[in-house]
């Protein structure tokens, strides 16, 4: 669904700028297709990278994570969600069905933040774009973000 | 060639583990193919349009713009354009980084290129219609309430610790 809303966006938007300067847009193409091409090798690894870790931690696996309780819960959680990244679709769902399980909200919480914000898989991807410098930094800040607002949660619910 | 090498090393790497696994257990390395594959699918539906937007914007959006709403002087409503361009924004963060890094390279100061990440990966309205469905209202919107004064930290604390001139040029120019 998110897909077609955004190849519409796209393909409008390229028909606009079509109307508006053939030559500006076959520059902007081609900005596109470089930049492209400077992804494709770190988007080919995290793909490979997520098949295996995907089928080496079977979901059931994953969901059993979630009933320790305590400290040690909350931290294991936060880390899988920094190394795991997965689709929001999937993720809420799973998250709702953890709930009713009887994880800890204030454990969901860090989980959905490290899984959105912190991707350990992504790192070569971002490390391509920003330098390595950025990328730890960000992660390890996003990460300590995803604990502070973790506890809040555990605080107010 | 070597070079050619270096930039696949992870996926080549993640080649071999794969036909290891193979010899060892030829199942699970069957179902990490099928994951990868549909995986690739997915991120395939989502880059290519992404690039395109990227390369619109590069074209089409004068640096003064960018300079003005999102560089030095622009101050407090620098973070708040930051903040709406990373709600209306669809897909998954590692489609953030391209338009990101040419927001920066445009002129955008990096605390709003590091809010701009951060409400991109957490805050978007349909996944906060999706989280309050399958969790609960009162979590998505306290988790929104804790989110959002984090991204902003998160951002200026980042602009403090790096030197903007410590970003490497566009890597994709190497071809």
């Amino acid at each position: 669904m998110m897909s077609a809303v955004l190849w519409s966006i796209t393909v409008l938007a390229l028909l606009v700028s079509w109307w508006r300067n053939p030559e500006r847009t076959g520059k902007a193409l081609q900005v596109s297709g470089r930049s492209l091409k400077g992804l494709a090798p770190g988007l080919l690894g995290m793909v490979a990278l997520v098949g295996l870790a995907l089928a080496l931690v079977p979901p059931e696996m994953l969901a059993r994570l979630f009933t320790f309780k305590g400290v040690t819960g909350f931290a294991v959680i936060s880390l899988v969600g920094a190394l795991v990244t997965m689709p929001a679709p999937i993720a809420f769902p799973l998250a709702g069905s953890l709930l009713r399980v009887g994880a800890a909200p204030a454990a969901l919480a860090a989980f959905i933040t490290t899984l959105t914000m912190v991707g350990i898989v992504t790192a070569p991807i971002e490390i391509s774009y920003f330098g390595r410098r950025f990328t730890f930094i960000r992660q390890a800040l996003s990460f300590v973000a995803a604990i502070v607002i973790g506890l809040l949660m555990g605080v107010f619910l | 060639m070597t070079k050619l090498l270096k930039r696949y090393r992870l996926f080549l790497s993640m080649v071999a583990v794969n036909l290891l696994l193979a010899l060892w257990n030829p199942s699970l390395a069957a179902l990490s193919g099928a994951k990868s594959m549909s995986f690739l699918v997915e991120v395939l539906l989502i880059v290519p349009p992404v690039m395109v937007l990227m390369g619109l914007l590069d074209a089409w959006v004068p640096r003064q713009i960018v300079e003005a709403h999102l560089g030095k002087d622009a101050g407090v409503r620098g973070a708040g354009v930051a903040i709406l361009l990373g709600t209306a924004a669809a897909g998954p963060l590692y489609a953030a980084f391209p338009i990101a890094l040419s927001l920066q390279k445009k002129g955008a100061r990096l605390a709003n290129v590091v809010i701009f990440l951060g409400t991109w990966a957490t805050i978007k309205i349909p996944m906060i219609i999706m989280e309050s469905s399958f969790i609960g209202l009162r979590f998505a919107l306290l988790r929104l309430a804790f989110t959002v004064p984090c991204v902003l930290a998160a951002g200026y604390l980042m602009e403090m610790m790096i030197p903007a001139d410590t970003i490497p040029e566009m890597t994709t120019e190497q071809g």
